[in-house]
């Protein structure tokens, strides 16, 4: 039997399996996204970014518990940074889950970035897409703690969850614009900490300069103490009303087309380099064209131009 | 440009308060190249074989101090053997007593390390041990 019909057969060690598969882009496991495809657009994606240490973690676990709680089940996605020196990564978002590790109906993968930036691994839509057809209702992917650049989950969630915490307000200014445009609800975290009032405020003043439609999603910004879980319910309420004005405004078609046609381009690009990268390495021509172009003899541009002229004609 | 990165899972079950030892087999093992799944503190048998294999691990190093080495340790083992997943390699660290070794190497563990052991050598018997997918 193939992984994707183990899957679909509900053995979470082919899934489990199939992640790794996908995380060290070993081509059998195309093959397999391919049988569970048209299983998948069931789930309901969340995406939680923030600064390090903002608490993401802990919401994830409380969001998870509240989600339990009405039934749903629940798969999370939690990426951490890979060292650049030694390639290696501690992922250590799962210590904040860890009542949830033995229950049937949550499945938690950590994954490690292995360089790609942009807040997340190149699997993870790919991992998502997996819980999606395992029949995950919920799908949470907490991104790495970076806290400005983080844009690729804004493509991948259907709704995302910027966390903060007080005191950040004073920071907000030095907070890259890019930050404000990709929450469709903001977090203040750590409610118990003094100055959180003022930090909604601050970020509430921040967001109204943001131009909206009549008709379009106004971000709001709430207050969760997420080690205690106050705030959360209401959370959850929010996320869930933000899914209702996805669907009632049509807005969710245009963010379901872009999002396959991100992944599509991604998958794209990928192959086609791969494509031509794999064979110009391994006859030794990458290293000719560099020894050229440090000779001068031949330059970057026209190198990379015949090189895709001999491609396409073959 | 596919890449198998070998991934191992590093927690302390049982009840007592420290994670020094487990916090400095983590650390070594993501200098070494691993991708390491830290799960922290107050692990049960189940959460631990759980996380594991939803994790896909190689390996499991476990970290005890609290002297329940007998019965957390062949507990999971046994664990991953009612799960099909006993292909999961599994040592413990800490302060075992020699007496003990047999025991729990019968009981499925494959490595005991006694303080002794340098965080060196433990990598490189992973290394070693782990058996490629
Ligand atoms: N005072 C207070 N501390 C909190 C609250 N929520 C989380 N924390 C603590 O903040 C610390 C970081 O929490 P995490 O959930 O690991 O934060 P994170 O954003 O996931 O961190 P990274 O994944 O490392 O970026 C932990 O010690 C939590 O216990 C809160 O509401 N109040
Ligand atoms: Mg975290």
């Amino acid at each position: 039997m193939s992984l994707a019909e183990r899957i679909l057969a509900g053995e979470i060690r082919a899934a489990a399996r199939l992640m790794r598969d996908i995380d060290d882009n070993l081509p059998s496991s195309r093959d397999e996204l391919r049988r569970l495809f048209t299983h998948t657009g069931k789930a309901f994606l969340i995406g939680i970014t923030g600064p390090p240490g903002a608490g993401k973690s802990t919401l994830v676990d409380q969001v998870t518990a509240t989600f339990r709680r009405r039934g749903k089940r629940v798969g999370i996605v939690a990426v951490d940074p890979t060292s650049p020196f030694t390639g290696g990564a501690i992922l250590g978002d799962r210590i904040r889950m860890n009542r949830h590790a033995d229950d049937d109906g949550v499945f938690i993968r950590s994954l490690a970035t292995r360089g790609h930036l942009g807040g997340l691994s190149r699997s993870t839509a790919d991992v998502a897409n997996v819980m999606d057809a395992m029949g995950m209702d919920i799908v949470i992917i907490e991104t790495v703690g970076v806290g400005q650049d983080e844009v690729d989950i804004v493509r991948l969630a259907h709704t995302t969850l910027v966390v903060m915490v007080p005191g950040m307000g004073d920071d907000i200014q030095a907070i890259k614009a890019g930050i404000l445009e990709i929450g469709d609800l903001f977090v203040v975290n750590k409610a118990d900490r003094d100055g959180a009032d003022r930090t909604v405020r601050e970020l509430s003043f921040m967001l109204e300069m943001n131009h909206y439609e009549e008709s379009s999603w106004r971000p709001p910004v709430m207050k969760t103490e997420a080690q205690r879980g106050t705030g959360v319910e209401e959370l959850v309420e929010m996320v869930e009303s933000h899914h209702d004005w996805l669907k009632q405004s049509g807005e969710i078609d245009s963010l379901l087309r872009d999002k396959q046609g991100t992944l599509f381009q991604l998958l794209l690009k990928e192959r086609l380099f791969a494509e031509v990268w794999g064979p110009l390495q391994k006859s030794g021509a990458y290293d000719e064209l560099l020894d050229a172009i440090l000779a001068r003899t031949s330059d970057p541009y026209s190198a990379v131009d015949e090189l895709l002229a001999k491609r396409l004609q073959s | 440009m596919s890449e198998r990165k070998l991934r191992i899972l590093v927690g302390k079950p049982g009840l007592d308060g420290h994670d020094r030892g487990a916090k400095i087999i983590a650390r070594a093992f993501r200098d070494a190249g691993f991708e390491v799944i830290y799960t922290g503190l107050h692990q049960t048998p189940d959460q631990i074989v759980s996380a594991a294999i939803q994790e896909d691990v190689d390996c499991i190093g476990l970290s005890i101090l609290s002297g329940a080495h007998n019965t957390l340790l062949p507990k999971v083992c046994e664990l991953l053997r009612e799960k099909k997943a006993d292909d999961i390699l599994v040592f413990g660290g800490g302060v075992i007593p020699e007496d003990d070794i047999p025991g729990l190497k019968a009981a499925g563990i494959t490595e005991v390390f006694t303080p002794g052991a340098s965080t060196e050598d433990i990598v490189a018997w992973v290394k070693k041990a782990v058996i490629p997918r």
